[in-house]
């Protein structure tokens, strides 16, 4: 089966820092892919790189066989590439449920110019209200966004990027900001929603339970590259995985986190 | 040719009278990061005041070279006592908004003090001269190049527009003050947070950036007739001399002056139709190609 | 099209207004009418404001607007009201369309320069062309509306008549548009550019869009006070007028289309009382209550309705 998302040797360098170096990653349609890495190890820069906010120095991303790699980012949600954000980026002067509505509205203006075409929204404000009952946003539906709790930001957030129907998901860690109990709740309910849309997931975490919970593959990014690729528990089993990524800081996979 | 040497010669005071007044609009932009329209009240304000005192002067009987002294007192008069209030008295209730609504607090104040000076001043033209016609304009003399006469006084206007530059480069680089602001302009939080008196830095800026507006007002009034409006029309010539040259860059101030100065100078005598549109033209060109104007480098941030 | 209950209420105090124009005395009928013109263009600066942008040089499309309709009567000998009204529409717009382009991508302070930039250029011209009378400016009057002859002793409440028509059809327009996925745009943008990226819409196309729309209604409003006042000239691009249009869409509120134009009326009724009483303090009297609604009313009159309505 064709990668639905295929990176080629990326490199990115802001100057002389390198940030990402020889990332080559193929995602097979429908498979929920772990990011795990320490902070700055090039998690987020191949996120945004795969989603257009940054360009790679070199190399080449290609989504469903077509070359996306100076696409915009916006061009790129458009194709079906969506994603959240570490920092939840809502519309913090509106409810909850316009925050969706908006989204809603531009896949229904858009109409059949997108190729993620085969959904549309008959009656936006219905939908947006299947929306908020899918990720148990209901009893939010008209309170300002800006003055929720951040748990429920985050889950906003991702709500708003599954609003335009994406074919690949990507989260940028869903699950930071959220209390220990709340996390699986949280992924339990993304999931289930991924699941239903048949959305491919790769998301940036780093919770070891979660990552082993609910992946099929881990990608483990240090200094910009990775340095491993594989099975969940093969790869944070990991010598160098443990070593460098998980370290001393997170307890080994398998263990009891409740930090 | 003598039209050419015209053409430099009128730029150049017309850019160091630009200067003068866009150096303290600039230099409160990049301290306090406001845009401030009612500069051109102070100015303005700095007209009416030098009418006022050289007036009295005049009909004291004293000496008519003294009235160049009372063109300055009213420039140290509007900064030290409306640079002040309006700082204290509404400014300081306003930081940490957004830089458009500080804009439109200050066009706010602009209105008010409009009125203020037409209350104080009335609405007809007022003019400096003395019992025998004596005006600081003509009182020094005049000198000539390429056969064109030109009165003195337009050197005081370039050795004042000069002397402020210097004194403003020198004083942000060299003086301890001078650096301060500098940490200022560079990153507020940070420098309050290392114990810089933000509060009073700003006080001291405004008071400075006033007292310009009002040197330029004092030094405009011996040339023209003072009239209401005058700041309406001042104000928008220095937005495009800052926004040329880059908002809170004091170099940047000097060349978008003498950008303005010298496009102005030859539109007055080869092209006098489109005199005030190339002005704004230039301005609308700079700001297409460099949106936040010339000097808007990481070498020159701010200031 | 979404007919809801403030569409509702646009179109039936324009129905009222109509009615009260034969009855109302002369001095309101001129308020009136004043603050329609005026309250069109703040109806776009409204949108702007909506998609968090300020614009310091409106005065730009008011005085096309205004000479587009003057021109057809001083040049065009073709003074009929409809006509000219469109003609303002149509070449605000087209100018917004070419200076939209260049100025989607600017925000906050930078948008609000180089909109000045661009009114100010308009002024320089004005201000040397001689046969559009320079300073002076020329006067203008429309005789027909439709190709109806106007008789003479109805002159005024056909234009006042006219003013209701448009600023009601504007307002409608606009409150439509704004209830569309399209208008409901404005307000993601002005609180979060990038996510609305992320969801797929072009902020730059929809800035322009919107850089646009309250363009035509400032043509419109420019026409339509070309006609009412019957006099134009190049103050109407001047930087103050353009500053004034922000005060008063500071002064209403962005919460409704009905905002901009009570915002109007109650500008105007300020304006004319203080310049009838004190013509030396008016701008003062401006001045001060912008102030006291920055600080006390950061939402506008139009917040004072809705906080009473939520309590």
């Amino acid at each position: 089966m064709a990668a639905i998302l295929d990176a080629k040797g990326l490199n990115k360098s802001f100057g002389a820092v390198t940030a990402a170096k020889d990332i080559n990653v193929a995602v097979e349609q429908d498979s929920v892919v772990g990011l795990i890495g320490s902070n700055g190890a090039g998690k987020t820069t191949f996120i945004n790189m795969v989603t257009g906010y940054l360009k790679p120095t070199s190399g080449a991303i290609h989504f469903d066989g077509r070359d996306i790699t100076s696409l915009s980012p916006r061009q790129i949600t458009q194709l079906g590439i969506c994603r959240s954000f570490q920092i939840p980026q809502l519309f913090n002067t509106m409810t909850v449920h316009e925050n969706l509505l908006v989204g809603v509205g531009i896949v229904a203006a858009a109409g059949k110019r997108w190729s993620s075409d085969n959904h549309t929204y008959a009656d936006p404000s219905k939908a947006v209200d299947a929306m908020l009952d899918e990720f148990n946003l209901g009893a939010y539906r008209d309170r300002t966004a800006g003055l929720l709790p951040e748990g429920t930001r985050k889950l906003l957030d991702i709500a708003m990027a599954m609003v335009v129907r994406p074919r690949i998901l990507l989260l940028d860690e869903p699950t930071s900001g959220v209390s220990a109990d709340e996390k699986f709740v949280l992924m339990d309910m993304v999931m289930a929603a991924v699941k239903q849309h048949k959305v491919t997931v790769l998301f940036v975490e780093h919770d070891m339970d979660v990552v082993e919970r609910y992946t099929h593959r881990v990608l483990a990014f240090y200094e910009g590259r990775i340095i491993a690729d594989g099975e969940p528990t093969d790869v944070l089993n990991d010598v160098e995985v443990r070593r460098y990524v998980i370290g001393g800081h997170i307890a080994p996979a398998g263990a009891a986190s409740h930090a | 040719m003598s039209q050419f040497i015209a053409v430099l010669v009128d730029g150049i005071v017309y850019s160091s009278w630009l200067f003068i007044i866009a150096v303290g609009l600039t230099l409160i932009y990049g301290v306090m990061k406001i845009l401030n329209i009612a500069h051109g009240s102070l100015y303005a304000l700095g007209a009416f005041t030098s009418v006022t005192l050289c007036t009295m002067w005049f009909s004291g009987g004293h000496d008519a070279m003294g009235s160049y002294a009372m063109l300055l007192l009213a420039a140290v008069l509007v900064g030290l006592v409306a640079g002040p209030v309006i700082e204290r008295g509404l400014l300081q209730f306003m930081y940490g908004k957004d830089e458009v609504v500080l804009v439109l607090v200050t066009y706010a104040l602009f209105l008010i003090l409009e009125d203020l000076i037409k209350l104080v001043w009335g609405v007809d033209p007022l003019f400096i001269t003395g019992p025998n016609g004596e005006s600081p304009y003509s009182l020094l003399g005049n000198f000539e190049v390429a056969g064109l006469t030109y009165p003195n006084y337009n050197l005081v206007l370039v050795g004042v527009a000069a002397a402020t530059g210097g004194a403003l480069a020198w004083a942000l680089a060299k003086t301890r003050s001078g650096k301060l602001l500098l940490a200022v302009i560079h990153d507020r939080e940070i420098s309050a947070a290392l114990g810089i008196n933000v509060g009073r830095t700003y006080f001291v800026t405004f008071t400075i950036g006033a007292m310009l507006a009002g040197v330029g007002g004092a030094l405009t009034a011996p040339t023209v007739s003072v009239v209401t409006g005058m700041g309406a029309e001042v104000i928008v010539l220095a937005f495009a001399v800052v926004v040329i040259g880059g908002l809170g860059s004091l170099p940047g101030a000097a060349l978008g002056a003498l950008i303005v100065g010298l496009v102005r100078a030859a539109a007055v005598h080869y092209f006098p139709e489109v005199e005030l549109f190339s002005i704004y033209f230039v301005m609308a060109v700079v700001l297409i190609l460099r949106p936040k104007g010339l000097f808007s480098g990481a070498e020159v941030r701010k200031i | 099209m979404r007919i809801d209950r403030n569409s509702i209420a646009v179109v039936l105090v324009g129905v009222v207004l109509l009615a009260l124009g034969p009855v109302l005395p002369s001095w309101a009928v001129s308020l009136l009418n004043v603050a329609l013109c005026y309250g069109t263009v703040v109806l776009g600066m409204m949108l702007l404001m909506r998609t968090g942008i300020v614009s310091f040089g409106h005065g730009l499309y008011y005085c096309l607007g205004a000479y587009a309709a003057g021109l057809l009567d001083h040049f065009g000998k073709m003074p009929d009201m409809l006509l000219m009204v469109g003609a303002g529409a149509v070449t605000a717009g087209l100018v917004a369309a070419v200076l939209g382009l260049l100025l989607a991508k600017y925000r906050d302070i930078f948008f609000a320069m180089l909109s000045l930039a661009f009114s100010m250029i308009l002024y320089g011209l004005l201000v040397k062309t001689a046969s559009l009378g320079s300073t002076d400016g020329f006067n203008v009057a429309a005789k027909t509306v439709g190709g109806i002859v106007i008789a003479e002793d109805s002159v005024r409440i056909v234009v006042y008549s006219l003013a209701v028509v448009f600023a009601t059809l504007s307002a409608f327009l606009l409150h439509q548009y704004l209830a569309s996925h399209q208008g409901r745009l404005a307000g993601a943008i002005k609180d979060n550019e990038l996510r609305v990226e992320y969801m797929g819409a072009s902020v730059k196309a929809a800035v322009h869009r919107n850089y646009v729309i309250s363009a035509v209604l400032a043509g419109i409003g420019g026409a339509l006070m070309a006609v009412n006042i019957g006099h134009i000239d190049p103050e109407m691009t001047y930087w103050p007028q353009s500053g004034e249009f922000v005060f008063v869409a500071i002064l209403s509120g962005t919460g409704s289309v009905f905002a901009p134009l009570g915002g109007a009326l109650v500008f105007e009724a300020i304006r004319s009382f203080a310049y009838e009483y004190s013509p030396n303090t008016w701008q003062m009297v401006l001045g001060i209550t912008m102030l006291l609604v920055m600080i006390f009313l950061p939402g506008g009159l139009w917040s004072l309705f809705t906080r009473k309505r939520g309590a």
